[in-house]
């Protein structure tokens, strides 16, 4: 039986302003009838454009090539645009993406989204498209489907909104269903219902399935082989067994050794050094050696071969059997917090109440946002405030940074209600730091300026102070020097980071609030920034509360962790204890949700 | 819905009652409307019989209130110039400023919604370099000197069209043109950068995958979400035609209200200028009360909150 999808050597180039980028080369994959694949990879891996190059959907000017490019036999090269749309796009491969919220049109019904496909295709009848989009509205698990057929996308959830999509996407029985991150906007809980429910579907219709993800964890437990980009090429691939338990290329070890585990004893992360590499010129050796340990003169000198092991394992490396890593061992380097610490932050009884309106005129409504939520942070500690989105996470989060007032109930910073402090006071006492580095540095100040910044607004006039001040913050968060006059664009995700953790600690502060620092990051990168946290607590006591979604970042950095559901704490006490043996519902829910890898170290044998 | 509507009416009924204020007393305080009637030269004597016959002798508030009595019966009070109503006066008029407006707005919408929907589809073409030379053109050449330019060309050197007057629709080609030519830059790069955005959504990339494509995938897809603004712009657009009339028919001698607006200025006509100024309003509000209508008619997050 010939497979139904077949990639020979596709390449994806983009004409940018600095130059051609090669986002995807030499890319092979092979996918047979109800199989499934999972390709993961970094921001700027290629894994996203590989799938758009597949459908059609390359941004404009994007150019795109391969040697053989086949569904079900049929070469898709042959077909025109018209035919690809008419034939192969919807009938026979289906596609979902990343963001709920925004791949619906908001303008129509759901109904007419889901059957127009299928009626002006004069598969089905207007009234046969209906009730098949009522049955699949069914199957995948939204309630009432014969109302949410006449609602639109804003009357429902991002979950929701995603089985939508899902079940758009059945109307027209692809062979071959493609799910681009499509978990990656979402909650825990919801993560895994869908992630589930791809998973049946697939069982049941016989149906194909590529999934991308940059979650090694998501594609682990949920498809048969895995493909590992990096810098635009598949590096390795094979059964997922193989790929995830066994990596044989040094990328592969490094990336799964880099993602903090929920269970065992944390230690320090083994992260990448460096960043993932600019893809302007063609290859000319092996992508990941500017990063890699194991590195030697033919790395660079050469393109490295192709290595197959069992059952279709290949990687590509210089090294003729893959090297022996294990996970880190080394502890981590923070001590443990003394027990009657001063409290530094504490909130009591705060209730926040939002009121809106529904339209101008309309009946004020109440949301409450903030339950009477009361918390302590003790000085020296990290505090993970967990909980899914709208649970009041960030709000508190507002309040205890003093940026907003709650309704009633009250902040107090070493004992001091805020209320009583001025704001460059409290600016001095508590600083944040946010989850998109991309946006929350100003573009057009240089990194000096930006670090600066909150000693200007506190009156410090003495340039020498300042400079000081500026350049022992850097080393704190071991930023090289020169890039003191480099602007924010000019940086990684990570350095960006960087500068928001080191103008966040230019005022010396009693403590940060980190709101979701890691959750816009890459896994390798995310490693090196929990690593550093670490060493700030060990180097300078840092205290710090840390809000999160992510049960293995709690794991790795938290002393003490508070989950949060609808506004109130329905669990405190010892991180340790908490995902050992939570004793609310909610939480044990969250832990089991949360899709884990257990990459054990002592698992990790050697291929062959 | 229907609550809202009626809320944002009373609101409107609002702003141009305000505006009738606002005009009323800046104009009696800029020109002594009883010298206005007598003549520049009449006598004291005469202007100040005028005064005490009009009921101009009276304070401010008080001749406001009497205005706005007979606003409300629909009596606009009479003309100093024509000796009619005013009403009368203006409901003459109306309909030649009204199909001036309308078929203004028709030509920006053919001309402005398609060259920017080319350009969108387009970008960096020459169609869209093209599209930004006529924005830009028709953006710093003054209405009035188009209106002169047209008129040479296509009344006087290739005589196609009446060089002026209101008597057939041929008299109208070209002040609608005109007219509408200066609405044309905001509405296109409106629909050019609408139509640009909703191409580059999540949405149409879904509506790719599904296998639409060219025309079915803009009729479908994009078109409703990308003018959507521009019907905003439109409604408002078509309130500032009937302020922009005033120009426009004193270049091609049409018989309107702009024409009696400029007439009534030029002449201190006070009762005429007062009621077109409150009529003006109106519309303008009234355009824009439609354009919030018609935005939540097809706007389901507008209209189910």
């Amino acid at each position: 039986m010939s497979a139904l999808l077949e990639i020979r050597d596709l390449s994806v180039a983009l004409p940018l302003p600095a130059g051609t980028l090669h986002a995807v080369r030499e890319v092979d994959l092979t996918l047979d009838r109800g199989q499934s694949i999972g390709i993961v990879g970094e921001s700027g891996s290629g894994k996203s454009m590989t799938a758009l190059a597949l459908m059609r959907l390359l941004p404009r000017g994007a150019r795109h090539g391969a040697t053989r490019l086949a569904f079900d036999g049929v070469d898709l090269a042959s077909l025109s645009d018209a035919g690809f749309a008419r034939e192969i796009a919807g009938p026979r491969i289906g596609m979902i993406f990343q963001e709920p919220m925004t791949s619906l049109n908001p303008v129509y019904t759901i109904g007419r989204q889901m059957t127009e496909g299928a009626v002006s295709r004069g598969m089905l009848s207007a009234p046969d498209a209906r009730r098949k989009a009522l049955d699949l509205l069914d199957r995948v698990g939204i309630p009432d489907p014969e109302t949410r057929f006449g609602q639109f996308p804003h009357q429902m959830s991002g979950g929701q909104r995603q089985r939508v999509m899902i079940a758009m996407t059945l109307m027209l029985d692809p062979e071959l269903l493609i799910a681009d991150e499509p978990t990656t906007a979402l909650d825990v809980t919801v993560q895994a219902q869908i992630l589930d429910l791809l998973d049946d579907l697939r069982r049941e219709r016989d149906m194909a399935t590529i999934l991308i993800s940059h979650d090694l964890a998501v594609v682990a437990e949920r498809t048969d082989s895995v493909a590992v980009m990096y810098g635009g090429q598949v590096i390795e691939q094979g059964a997922a067994d193989d790929v995830l338990h066994r990596p044989a290329h040094p990328y592969t070890q490094s990336l799964l050794h880099a993602i903090p585990q929920v269970g065992g004893t944390p230690a320090r992360l083994s992260a990448i050094p460096g960043t993932v590499p600019s893809l302007t010129r063609p290859p000319t050796a092996c992508v990941f050696a500017p990063r890699c340990d194991h590195r030697r003169a033919e790395c660079v000198a050469q393109r490295p071969p192709t290595r197959t092991g069992a059952s279709g394992h290949a990687w590509r490396c210089v090294l003729e059997t893959p090297p022996r890593s294990g996970r880190g061992a080394e502890p981590l380097r923070a001590p443990p917090t003394a027990a009657n610490a001063d409290i530094v932050l504490a909130a009591r009884d705060v209730r926040q109440v939002y009121t809106t309106r529904k339209a101008m005129f309309a009946a004020k409504r109440e949301i409450v946002a903030l339950d009477g939520v009361s918390i302590d942070l003790h000085r020296g500690e990290t505090l993970a405030l967990i909980g899914e989105s709208g649970s009041g996470k960030s709000t508190l989060a507002r309040i205890l940074l003093g940026l907003a007032e709650p309704t009633s109930g009250e902040v107090t910073m070493l004992g001091r209600p805020v209320a009583a402090l001025s704001p460059v006071e409290r600016a001095s006492f508590v600083q944040p730091v946010f989850q998109d580095p991309y946006s929350s540095l100003n573009p057009r100040r240089r990194l000096s300026e930006i670090i600066e910044r909150p000693l200007w607004l506190r009156g410090e006039h003495d340039a020498a102070k300042r400079k000081a001040a500026v350049d022992e913050a850097m080393d704190h968060v071991r930023l090289p020097k020169r890039l003191l006059h480099s602007y924010p664009s000019q940086l990684s995700g990570g350095q960006r980071q960087r500068v928001a953790i080191a103008r966040a600690l230019v005022t010396r502060p009693e403590a940060l609030v980190c709101d979701e620092p890691t959750s816009a990051l890459d896994v390798s990168v995310q490693a090196q920034i929990l690593n550093l946290l670490d060493d700030l607590r060990a180097e300078m006591g840092l205290t710090c509360l840390i809000i999160t979604h992510d049960m293995a970042v709690v794991h790795q950095v938290a002393d003490r962790v508070a989950v949060m559901l609808e506004g109130r704490i329905v669990e405190e006490g010892p991180a340790q204890r908490v995902l050992a043996s939570p004793e609310s519902a909610y939480t044990a829910r969250l832990l089991a949700a949360a899709p884990r890898f257990e990459a054990v170290p002592d698992r990790l044998e050697v291929a062959q | 819905m229907l609550r809202y509507i009626a809320l944002r009416g009373l609101l409107a009924l609002l702003v141009a009652f305000t505006v009738s204020l606002a005009a009323f007393f800046l104009l009696n305080v800029a020109t002594d409307p009883a010298q206005a009637i007598a003549g520049e030269d009449a006598p004291p004597e005469v202007v100040e019989s005028i005064r005490a016959r009009y009921g101009l002798d009276r304070p401010l508030p008080v001749r406001y209130a009497d205005w706005l009595g007979g606003v409300m019966t629909g009596d606009f009070g009479e003309s100093y110039y024509w000796h009619k109503p005013v009403a009368t006066l203006v409901a003459d008029r109306a309909d030649e400023t009204i199909t001036l407006a309308l078929s203004a707005l028709a030509v920006t919408i053919l001309i402005a919604i398609p060259l920017g929907a080319l350009a969108a589809l387009n970008p960096n073409s020459w169609i869209d370099r093209f599209a930004l030379g006529v924005a830009v053109s028709a953006q710093a050449v003054p209405n009035f000197w188009l209106g002169l330019i047209v008129i040479i060309l296509f009344a006087v050197t290739f005589p196609i069209f009446p060089v002026s007057g209101d008597d057939t629709w041929r008299h109208f080609v070209l002040p609608a043109f005109v007219l509408g030519a200066s609405s044309v830059p905001a509405v296109m790069r409106l629909t050019r950068t609408g139509l640009i955005e909703v191409m580059g959504a999540d949405y149409i990339r879904t509506a790719r995958a599904k296998g639409f494509r060219g025309w079915p995938l803009l009729r479908r897809h994009a078109l409703r979400n990308a003018l959507l603004p521009v019907i905003s712009v439109l409604a408002v657009q078509l309130g500032q035609k009937f302020g922009g009339s005033v120009i426009t028919e004193s270049i091609f001698a049409i018989n309107g209200l702009g024409r009696l607006a400029l007439e009534s200025i030029l002449g201190a006509d006070i009762p005429t200028v007062q009621m077109l100024i409150f009529v003006f309003a109106i519309v303008f509000v009234a355009m824009n009360l439609l354009a919030d209508i018609l935005n939540a008619a097809l706007d389901p997050r507008i209209r189910i909150g």
